[in-house]
């Protein structure tokens, strides 16, 4: 058993073991730490955000070169655009933050949107067109009718512009099954991840921390 | 119902916690032997396109997690990276979480220490980047403009591992550890749609099930998924590591749950039987 000398390691190991304490009730020590947390995160994120992005996209290029008209104005606009952001602090002039705004959801939905168009719609249907009969290999072919039965029986379920009775009723009964597998898998995907959530901070207390084992 | 069932559901919760910790720490302790590891295809799948990379080719190495998944991505992620500097295989790595670049840093550090590689020359840690799948997007224009600096701040034309390192196409494939936004499937969606890159991805547990249309599609030739999908790469490339140490207590962890969730249901169909009589 060898126990770590280390401040930052004893920091981590009795953070853990105070946020484990919720476990057996809410109390002082775990508010403590998860209102640590918080800050420490929003402080780290402010600083590397800072250094990552706006000082060598933004400040160094700005004011550490020589000034050159077609660079420079290209930085003035986003460099503007992000002050007026901050206006939302004055409320005579928070007006001026819609323009920012309105550029960064100009942006991102068409970006994600055709993102998704490309990566997810198109390639998912085209997946989705399939044989039922794979010469030669019979568990692709039950495979196949699987995948396609469940897509089409779990589309009727979503499909609210009939009353699902009759034969649609049994069919959209049979999406229920499908997606009542897919919850199931899910879950049982995220139990293991937050076993293996526990496992790591074990590893890291009976390692790190106390020595009694090496990883 | 019987008396046994009954008394389950007046069972304080604090017990079941008390015996998940025992079932985790106990086997991680005394080293119990369970099982032995066997890789899935879809984990084989991850292997066989790293090893389908030419040697001297450069991989796009993006580590998009943080401390709070360390013990699902971390693993996976030193693995990937041993196994790619095992083959003579350059990294570029990268990360869209902020707290993501310091474990890129230590990852990159031990696998290169490991098979004698040198920072700029064999590796570089390009940090992290505000802006999620903009920053990908852009990165098809120019990784250059993308990342002027990497991660110490040197700018990336003095670097000798990005010498001709322009854009996507300079990459045979992009390995993506991902624990959520932004992350594998953002890189699926802005490059491997786009730019048609092979790419494989280790990802959380908690999101697998999310991308095994893609790997149905194959936009990912392969998938780990959690600490499990970890262990087996770990066994692929013969290096079993923490995820592989973590597996006995995983098992017997889910026995438990597995268990827990049996006796809750048949304590629920009893009382629910006695309630109709």
């Amino acid at each position: 058993m060898h126990v770590s000398a280390s401040p930052g390691v004893w920091i981590a190991a009795l953070l853990t073991l105070g946020i484990f304490s919720f476990l057996y009730k809410d109390n002082p020590v775990y508010k403590f730490c998860e209102h640590l947390f918080v800050g420490v995160s929003a402080g780290y994120w402010v600083v590397l955000t800072y250094y990552s992005s706006i000082k060598p996209n933004l400040i160094d290029p700005l004011f550490g070169v020589p000034f050159a008209m077609d660079r420079h104005l290209l930085l003035v606009i986003p460099l503007v655009l992000s002050l007026f952001l901050f206006s939302r602090f004055f409320p005579r002039g928070d007006w001026l933050s819609r323009w920012s705004i309105a550029i960064i959801l100009g942006v991102y939905p068409a970006l994600r949107i055709t993102g998704f168009a490309q990566g997810d719609l198109v390639q998912q249907i085209g997946g989705s067109i399939l044989p039922f009969w794979v010469p030669g290999h019979p568990m692709t072919s039950l495979n196949n009718v699987l995948l396609v039965g469940g897509l089409l029986a779990t589309l009727v379920f979503f499909f609210f512009s009939t009353e699902h009775k009759g034969a649609v009723g049994g069919i959209a009964r049979v999406g229920v099954f499908f997606l009542m597998v897919s919850f199931g898998a899910s879950y049982g995907y995220t139990v293991m991840a937050r076993v293996s959530l526990l496992i790591g901070r074990v590893m890291f207390l009976l390692d790190t921390w106390l020595g009694v084992v090496r990883f | 119902m019987s008396p046994g069932l009954s008394s389950l559901k007046q069972l304080d919760r604090r017990w079941i916690f008390l015996a998940v910790a025992l079932l985790v720490v106990i086997p991680l302790a005394v080293g119990i032997h369970i099982a032995p590891v066997a890789p899935s295809p879809r984990t084989r799948g991850f292997y066989d396109a790293i090893e389908k990379v030419p040697s001297g080719s450069t991989v796009l190495l993006a580590g998009d997690y943080d401390p709070s998944t360390v013990a699902e991505n971390y693993p996976m992620h030193l693995a990937a990276a041993r196994h790619l500097m095992s083959r003579d295989v350059k990294i570029i790595g990268l990360a869209l979480y902020p707290g993501g670049p310091p474990l890129t840093d230590q990852v990159l550090r031990l696998a290169a220490a490991e098979y004698g590689k040198k920072e700029g020359i064999d590796y570089v840690n390009l940090g992290y980047k505000a802006g999620n799948e903009l920053v990908m997007s852009q990165m098809g224009s120019s990784i250059p403009r993308t990342f002027p600096v990497d991660r110490r701040g040197v700018p990336v034309d003095q670097i000798p591992v990005m010498h001709g390192v322009q854009n996507y196409a300079n990459f045979p494939l992009l390995v993506s550890i991902s624990a959520g936004y932004p992350g594998t499937k953002e890189w699926v969606q802005q490059v491997v749609s786009r730019y048609h890159l092979p790419m494989v991805a280790g990802v959380t547990a908690v999101s697998a099930p999310e991308y095994y249309p893609y790997l149905q599609t194959g936009q990912l030739r392969g998938l780990l998924g959690g600490m499990a999908g970890g262990a087996e790469y770990e066994v692929l490339v013969k290096h079993p590591a923490l995820a592989t140490r973590g597996m006995d207590a995983q098992s017997l962890a889910h026995v438990f749950i597995a268990l827990m969730i049996l006796l809750g249901n048949l304590a629920f169909l009893g009382e629910d039987r006695s309630r109709r009589r």
